[in-house]
């Protein structure tokens, strides 16, 4: 892992946490209360600071995600060079594509 | 082979096993996470329907694991954050199982509060 790769693994780690610590605290609301898909998008829809939110953890998640699974499989399986680097931008690019759909679709 | 497999014995070693495999699990878990939020896009009765899905025991079992290694993985990388950032403290140990512990009490809370 070069250095950009890894400083941009710590800062992103470091964004998640308190994002991460806000999330298992809303997963624990939404399950104590049970929530309908009603009760959910009333809230999120419209919502500026829930879609920047998710934006942001979803963006730090597909960066973070792609480069620990490019140092796995980079230490794991015989791949290397710049098949870790397609690997690394598919997860990462399918994350952040999906993750964003997701977003969308409970914001907007 | 006793002694090179010897450092597999040590918590730090495991918890350093357990922060990598708990964060591929969340990597393979996360797209099939965004597919499921994914059905809002289809209205209000797609999600609804999963969440109904999501209600069955089994799959609350599922998604306190899920808890627990996103816990696990979150206080095992403040740890890493804290190692790499912060001066040495004695009791790496100690914090490694510290994190554990925190992650196993935050999927019992879950189990508590889905099967409340």
């Amino acid at each position: 892992m070069n250095v950009r790769l890894y400083l941009l693994q710590r800062a992103t780690a470091a964004i998640m946490a308190p994002l991460v610590l806000a999330h298992l605290v809303l997963i624990y609301y939404a399950t104590s209360r049970g929530l309908s898909a009603a009760d959910i998008l009333g809230r999120t829809r419209g919502s500026l600071v829930w879609g920047a939110f998710y934006a942001l953890f979803v963006l730090c998640a597909a960066v973070h995600g792609a480069i620990g699974v490019r140092a796995v499989v980079g230490e794991w399986t015989p791949l290397r060079g710049r098949a870790l680097d397609v690997a690394m931008w598919a997860v990462g690019l399918l994350l952040a594509v999906l993750g964003l759909r997701a977003v969308a679709a409970v914001v907007l | 082979m006793r002694g090179e497999a010897g450092h597999r014995r040590s918590a730090l070693w495991l918890a350093a096993l357990v922060h990598r495999l708990s964060g591929l699990a969340l990597a393979c878990f996360l797209p099939v996470h965004f597919l499921a939020l994914g059905l809002a896009i289809d209205g209000d009765a797609h999600l609804d329907a999963f969440l109904r899905w999501s209600a069955r025991p089994l799959v609350k079992v599922a998604e306190t694991l899920l808890v627990f290694l996103l816990a696990v993985h979150l206080l095992g990388g403040l740890r890493v954050l804290a190692v790499e950032n912060l001066a040495w403290r004695e009791g790496q140990r100690r914090l490694a199982l510290m994190a554990g512990g925190g992650a196993v009490l935050a999927a019992a809370l879950f189990l508590l509060v889905a099967f409340r």
